[in-house]
């Protein structure tokens, strides 16, 4: 027979699950902090002011959070066509090129306002079209785009090296990167609205690409959840056969889902190119792509989780930063375990909780957890 | 009575809060069949599972000639003498039955001795229970009712004294399962315990000492098969009396709705599935076409609906070609007046994990009746959503909750809803039942009668020959990709089961 389904009712799947896995994550954290000798309560206090006890700690948190988000919903529009792109790294990479080219033309003469929707369709663009050639070969040839993606990762960063250490480095230059954008292609800062909440920012990197990630975590959810498009997508995603007795064209749908998942992740070089360093630098991704997974799966592929997760690992970048620096015990590298921990507990192991919570919904009260009680048991 | 080989005392078993088994009491006496019955979800196999050792209870006492025991892993079990032949069967496709045999049981690196040891061992149980099988046989290229003795054999080589089989009939020939029924007998005599798991009232009469009966989660009857009737069974396991031969009139076969020429169709591996099959199906009658699971029926529906491509042949639709290359699209033919009930509603029919609403547009979402430019229209979705709940008796009624967590029954309406509501023109339908329980079944088959007297060309496969007997004006039968008879509805089960089996037709005809 089939397992019965035991659901949980929504604040506890995706508030309270969450909650404990994390939980979990930072009590296996806490003692990882202690077997190199530290405080793990002064660690957390630390971890904890670090991103969020001052403004500028805030701002670079929701920076961080920024560049999750796009990456994030990126790799959550893919897997809801039940394709696992782990290409994000690389279609952002390609995206900055987009940026890169629009921006290097432009910069000059037109205001960043108008500039800005130019690099969004070019960023767009060019992080789509990075994932359509995937996409193409999963449909037509069968390639699995697991593979083909993570290829193409390395194939986009042998091109950006090629294109950064030649063809855009400006004559003369000894870093591989592109000349600094003029005052044109510089997005506005955003800390003013943390000011507003009395807080003091001495410099810091949040700008307007905070409020386009939150936008597009709105189109995202009216995309999946509300259009026939998106319909469509999760049809395929749960079952391909369904789609096909559904009459959905597995070749469309699998290369526009990609196209869509190409042009998010794309859009994510927005945020530290023109929003933090105003150039393209060798390898300015530095794994966003592959935390967008984590990002994803922790979020359960819902735009609102997706938000909070991202806020989460930009947390765990800003506060992970100042621990570092605060104590010296704890290294760079002890701040990825922590990382990873949340992954593990949050992505990995984010059923091994739940049957002892579903017994205990069960238990205490049958009705919250979606089942009519058996007529005559008096439950 | 004689000693009990099994004895459950007290079972219950909850998965989160549905309560599968409760309070459950069975005893099985030594050397006799046991048949447990009951519909679909009653927990039958849930008790057997616990007993097998792949589910602990909850609370209870499992007894095993008389000793209590604790049952943790499926080795206890067999440990205990209990084997179990499963629904699905347990075999690696590309071994030998030897190497099955012996799976799980080797004791050497080499295996030459336990090959050897196995070897001999089927032979003797072979020629004790007349279970042959060639040993070294590939089994993918047995027929799965010798697959199903490799299975029989597995158990009974591990010193099975108790066997449990989940629903063994349900891939067998007429003359299969009496192969099996037979087998059954001859290893009673020997002194097994057999329990016998089915929803197949006749087989319970056909062959079992005593059975049960279980109706949602609990255990509600035993009878001595001898003293009880397939009545009395049925109302026990429904708890109400069930009309099992549908009520209809004459049907008034109309024009040629949907017409089959010469189709053939092959499977990925290039084998021919259907073989130059020819039939009408004309508006205002129910075609049936019965044959055993796998004689390429689903191939024939995949192929009309437009799911898969045919090699050559001719499928007009209201008098116009289908397009049968591979360009045909299920959308298309949806919206020249096919619809189509698939036989595997959980990964075809639906899609489980989406909310009921959203499966009952599943194949019309790009109708403009469902969508506001690109955006779907929820509010619409869920008034027509509703709407069929009501019209189909679909229960729970509640069009957000999720398709899985609907019964078997239930998701059937929920297809047939979507499917029949569109007023098609011609309606085909893979396995109406299958799974389904028996109330359910009487509703589902009235209301596709109801869609014959509407004037609609209904074509039915079912592997159940009661439901084609019950439903079809006509009756095609195929074995082997062909079409090798047709008869009518009076036809006898004997009759349909010779052809059934490929036995040739002039031969049933006698």
């Amino acid at each position: 027979m089939s397992t019965p389904y035991a659901k949980l009712p929504a604040w506890a799947d995706y508030g309270l699950i969450p909650v404990i896995n994390l939980a979990v994550a930072f009590i296996v954290a806490g003692f990882v902090v202690m077997l190199v000798g530290e405080n793990p309560f002064r660690a957390a206090v630390i971890l904890v002011e670090g991103a969020f006890g001052k403004g500028t700690g805030i701002a670079f948190t929701l920076f961080y959070a920024t560049t999750f988000i796009f990456t994030g919903l990126s790799v959550a529009v893919a897997a809801h066509c039940s394709l696992f792109n782990i290409g994000t790294e690389g279609q952002a990479y390609i995206g900055g090129l987009g940026i890169a080219l629009v921006c290097l033309s432009f910069d000059s003469v037109l205001p960043w306002w108008v500039i800005f929707p130019i690099a969004i369709v070019a960023a767009a663009a060019f992080g789509a079209l990075w994932g359509l050639i995937p996409a193409y070969l999963q449909a037509k040839r069968g390639s699995h785009i697991v593979i083909t993606t993570i290829m193409f990762n390395f194939i986009a960063a042998s091109v950006m090296v090629y294109l950064l250490v030649g063809p855009l480095k400006p004559a003369g230059s000894q870093a591989p990167q592109t000349r600094n954008f003029l005052a044109g292609a510089e997005l506005p800062k955003l800390n003013w609205i943390i000011e507003l909440f009395g807080a003091k920012i001495r410099s810091a990197p949040l700008n307007i690409c905070f409020l386009l990630a939150l936008v597009m975590a709105f189109l995202v959810w009216l995309l999946i959840w509300r259009t026939r498009l998106g319909y469509e997508m999760r049809t395929y995603g749960h079952s391909p056969k369904a789609a096909r007795y559904a009459g959905i064209s597995e070749t469309r749908i699998i290369i526009t889902a990609m196209m869509i998942s190409g042009a998010l992740a794309g859009m994510m070089a927005l945020n530290p190119v023109m929003g933090d360093q105003h150039n393209v630098a060798i390898d300015f991704v530095s794994g966003a792509g592959y935390v967008g997974i984590a990002v994803a799966l922790m979020g359960r592929l819902h735009p609102v989780g997706i938000v909070l997760a991202a806020i989460l690992f930009g947390m765990l970048y800003q506060g992970g930063a100042e621990l570092a620096f605060e104590m010296p015990a704890i290294s760079r590298d002890m701040i990825v375990i922590i990382q990873g921990l949340v992954i593990l507990f949050a992505g990995a192991l984010e059923h091994m909780f739940r049957p002892y919570i579903q017994a205990l919904f069960a238990s205490v009260s049958p009705k919250s957890v979606g089942m009519q009680a058996v007529k005559g048991t008096g439950a | 009575m004689a000693q009990a080989a099994i004895e459950l005392i007290g079972i219950n078993k909850s998965f989160g809060a549905v309560r599968a088994n409760r309070d459950i009491n069975l005893e099985v006496a030594r050397g006799t069949i046991h048949g447990i019955v009951g519909e679909n979800g009653a927990g039958k196999s849930t008790l057997m599972s616990i007993l097998y050792g792949f589910y602990q209870a909850d609370s209870g006492e499992i007894r095993v000639g008389g000793k209590p025991v604790s049952i943790n892993t499926s080795n206890d079990a067999i440990a205990l003498g209990i084997g179990m032949v499963h629904q699905h069967f347990m075999l690696v496709d590309n071994f030998t039955v030897l190497e099955n045999v012996i799976l799980g049981a080797e004791n050497d690196v080499l295996l030459k001795s336990s090959i050897a040891k196995a070897r001999s061992e089927l032979d003797r149980l072979e020629r004790e229970y007349g279970l042959e099988v060639d040993p070294d046989a590939i089994i993918e290229e047995l027929p799965v009712g010798l697959q199903q003795r490799v299975e029989i054999l597995k158990a009974l080589y591990r010193g099975a004294e108790i066997l449990i089989l989940d629903e063994p009939t349900g891939v067998l020939t007429p003359a299969e399962a009496d192969h099996l029924f037979r087998i059954l007998k001859q290893l009673k005599d020997q002194g097994k315990t057999i329990v016998l798991i089915t929803h197949k009232l006749r087989e319970i009469m056909a062959i079992t000492d005593t059975v049960s009966v279980m109706r949602q989660g609990t255990m509600v009857a035993t009878r001595v098969t001898k003293e009880t009737t397939v009545g009395e069974l049925a109302e026990l396991m429904v708890g109400r009396r069930v009309l099992l031969r549908v009520e209809k009139g004459q049907s008034e076969a109309g024009a040629v709705k949907l017409s089959v020429k010469n189709l053939t169709v092959k499977d990925s591996r290039g084998v021919t599935m259907v073989d130059n099959v020819s039939f009408d199906v004309r508006g205002g009658e129910i075609v049936g076409i019965a044959g055993v699971a796998g004689n390429g029926q689903s191939e024939l529906l995949e192929a009309i609906s437009g799911i898969r491509h045919a090699v050559s042949g001719e499928v007009m639709l209201e008098g116009k070609p289908i397009d049968l290359t591979g360009k045909a699209d299920p959308g298309e033919l949806r919206d020249r007046g096919l619809a189509h009930v698939p036989e595997d509603r959980h990964h075809v029919g639906l899609v489980l994990a989406f909310e009921e609403n959203e499966n009952s547009i599943l194949g019309y979402h790009d109708d403009e009746r469902y969508l506001k430019g690109p955006f779907l229209d929820v509010d619409a979705i869920m008034a027509d959503a509703k709407d069929k709940i009501e019209k189909y008796d679909i229960r729970p009624g509640n069009p957000r909750l999720k398709t899985a967590n609907f019964s078997g029954g239930n998701q059937q309406k929920i297809v047939l809803a979507r499917e029949m509501e569109q007023d098609p023109g011609v309606l085909i339908v893979g396995q109406p039942t299958r799974g389904v329980d028996v109330g359910a079944i009487e509703f589902i088959h009235k209301r596709l009668i109801a869609m014959r007297d509407q004037g609609k060309a209904v074509l039915v496969v079912s592997v159940e020959l009661d439901e084609i007997r019950s439903l079809s004006d006509r009756i095609l039968v195929m074995f082997a990709g062909r079409v090798v008879g047709e008869r009518g509805p009076d036809a006898t089960e004997g009759e349909l089961g010779l052809l059934m089996a490929g036995v040739e037709h002039q031969e049933a005809a006698e």
